[in-house]
């Protein structure tokens, strides 16, 4: 079973914080992590492979300093590693990024499944998965909280607001995981050494996969940032003074009243 | 470097046609345009003697012509004929983008058997109700939806199309997108008309809710967005509204079939809907303990509210992790929203800073909720929730729906 697992180093969004000046974020210091879903789709690979036998290659895009998180995925047991880094490809949306994606995949050739993390902590858009998919032109489950592979068959739970559907499809298949899944395993020493003094993570350019020029980066992306800002200034509460709890109470269900929220 | 060229300021005098190395200057109509071959080398800026051309740093983008686009679209998510409430939000919202625009509503109903809810959908605020009724489409499938919202897309070539940030708009959505390459914003919480360009404003957080970004689509139609539940206003439904009801036929092969269901599993824990509540009271440490949540119920049941946690509850087991609101929990924007004992924490504030009303009841004066709240009382919980139950009680007073 051939697995290929897309993961993307992502600064840890708990870890942030804002200038109190400028009302911006702080990006420096931020400590850069494997996204934490893609660690579950890398678990999900490992845990197959380990079932089935054959190969996981775990693939990025980003900047160069993105092989520590190909080298972190490698020294939880992934067999070998690609990073699609280009300047070209910088500022692409969901859209250029899956094409390049699909383009770096196709070049891999051979695959069974292809995982992904529902979704990456920056950004939260859950949309690389399925734009994936439909580049690759292969079926898609999102939301997979439980999985079955046997031979040729995929069954998995997919997750929805309300319960679960039950689907059942043959590989090839993209799948992309949610943190009910499993718990991701910690790297071992052995595997982090291995990782740093031995592992090669392969490095591929826009030229290296042949992707069209004018499919990638900010020159293939639909969309386009316009602006960014802090969230409005926050409202600072009107502290409700009284003298006892009841009188309290009262005012807060006048303002309540007010607003319409209770009638 | 993108090359712009700003039509009302080209003199037609076309010194910039001369001066580009790449062929990539036409004159339209007495006007210099871009062709395909530019690369955006910026040779034509500097020859250009009236300042009609500019470079954009980044934005290098074929313009194309998207003017036979209109109308905006709302794909209408419905399960066993019951439309998801984010979709008649929806309707709401572009409602009021249709009106900026000068154009119409179109509702999209995929399902079987779904034809009764036609009706409602004009109450709400479609113009047109395109419906594609059969019996591939009984449950959602990415694959079948995905070719029947193509192919309602090539019919009514909507200028823009609107889908609930849900775990099924958000599969079908970038699908859609991928394969008639366009542009989609995922999880937008403001939605606005630029009266100038007429370009969608898709505004959405990142980072957690700790940066704000607004996106557009300049070049690629329908310019998409998922939304997210709660946010945008349902009107109120309007018997005499009058509007079309078509019929659309949407064949699928055996490759569209390929995902099967196999069954669809309801769970009980269906009534922790936090992304749709109107009202949450939410619990943290200052609970002190599981028991701290029988108080919040009683308040909670008392006004149709669900109840929401922090991170802190979660951990320690007071509340299941479904009720957990913040980054890695729900985001939810209720109308009310009344936390107890929660500290507030920018993980916690990223997921309801987007209520309505935020309510804060916290010992500790100096809890950052307060600083997101609109009401705060600096006092223990366990003496406010019981007295507020005994007012709205004795008011009569009943929680928003």
């Amino acid at each position: 079973m051939d697995i290929i697992v897309c993961i993307k180093q992502v600064p840890d969004t708990t870890d942030v914080k804002i200038d109190p000046k400028t009302g911006t974020l702080v990006r420096e210091g931020v400590p850069s992590i494997v996204n934490p879903d893609d660690k579950h789709a890398v678990e999900e690979a490992l845990r197959l492979k380990e079932s089935y036998g054959g190969k996981v290659t775990a693939i990025s895009m980003g900047p160069p300093q993105a092989v520590a998180a190909l080298r972190e995925v490698y020294a939880m047991g992934v067999d070998e590693t690609i990073l699609l880094s280009d300047r070209a490809f910088a500022g692409a949306d969901t859209w250029a990024t899956s094409y390049t994606l699909a383009t770096a995949i196709k070049k891999i050739g051979k695959y069974d499944i292809i995982f992904c993390g529902l979704q990456a902590i920056d950004g939260d858009t859950a949309q690389i998965g399925p734009q994936l998919a439909e580049a690759l032109g292969i079926p898609q489950i999102t939301y997979v909280q439980k999985l079955e592979v046997q031979g040729k068959k995929v069954r998995a739970e997919r997750a929805l607001e309300n319960g679960y559907m039950v689907l059942e499809t043959e590989i090839p298949v993209l799948l992309t995981a949610i943190k009910s899944l499993n718990e991701p395993r910690y790297p071992t020493v052995g595997g982090i050494v291995k990782a740093h003094r031995e592992h090669q993570v392969k490095i591929w350019t826009a030229k290296d996969i042949g992707a069209d020029p004018k499919k990638i980066g900010l020159q293939g992306s639909p969309t386009q940032v316009k602006r960014s800002f802090a969230p409005q200034p926050k409202r600072a509460a009107e502290i409700i003074d009284g003298k006892s709890v009841q009188e309290k109470v009262k005012k807060l269900v006048d303002r309540l009243e007010e607003r319409n929220v209770v009638r | 470097m993108a090359v712009k060229i700003l039509e009302d300021k080209c003199i037609g005098c076309q010194l910039c046609v001369d001066a580009c190395p790449y062929g990539a200057i036409n004159m339209v109509d007495g006007k210099a345009r871009l062709n395909e071959k530019c690369i955006g080398c910026g040779a034509c800026i500097e020859a250009c003697k009236v300042g009609a051309i500019v470079g954009e740093e980044g934005v290098e983008k074929e313009e194309k012509d998207v003017s036979a686009y209109s109308g905006v679209g709302v794909f209408i998510e419905q399960r066993d004929g019951e439309v998801a409430r984010v979709s008649l939000q929806l309707l709401g919202k572009a409602r009021e983008l249709a009106a900026q625009l000068g154009s119409e509503v179109y509702a999209y109903l995929i399902g079987n058997g779904v034809g009764n809810l036609t009706e409602m959908l004009i109450q709400k605020g479609a113009d047109k109700v395109y419906i594609v009724d059969d019996k591939e489409f009984k449950y959602y499938r990415t694959l079948p939806y995905t070719k029947a919202m193509v192919e309602l897309i090539k019919r009514t070539m909507p200028e823009i199309l609107l889908y609930g940030a849900t775990y099924i708009g958000r599969d079908l959505a970038p699908r859609v997108a991928q394969r008639i390459t366009t542009g989609l914003t995922a999880d937008c919480t403001e939605l606005t008309i630029d009266p100038e360009t007429r370009l969608l404003q898709q505004t959405r957080p990142a980072f957690g809710g700790n940066i704000m970004a607004t996106i557009e689509t300049p070049n690629h139609r329908p310019q998409m967005a998922t939304v997210r539940p709660g946010i945008m206003k349902e009107m109120e439904a309007d018997p005499l509204r009058k509007g079309e009801v078509i019929p659309v036929e949407v064949s699928v092969d055996e490759k569209d079939m390929s995902v099967k269901v196999v069954d669809v599993v309801k769970e009980e824990r269906a009534c922790v809907n936090l992304e749709e509540a109107k009202i949450i009271v939410s619990g943290g440490r200052g609970l002190g303990s599981s028991e701290g949540f029988e108080v919040l119920r009683e308040l909670a049941s008392f006004l149709s509210a669900e109840i929401g946690g922090s991170r802190v509850a979660v951990e320690e087991g007071w509340i299941p992790q479904d009720h957990q609101v913040g980054q890695t929990g729900k985001t939810v924007a209720p109308e009310l929203y009344i936390a107890c004992g929660i500290s507030g924490s920018i993980q916690h504030r990223a997921g309801m800073s987007g209520s309505k009303v935020i309510v804060a009841i916290n010992t500790d004066p100096d809890a950052p909720i307060f600083s997101i709240a609109d009401y705060g009382i600096v006092e223990d919980l366990y003496k406010v929730v019981p007295e507020l139950i005994k007012e709205l009680k004795a008011r009569g007073l009943e929680g928003c729906k």
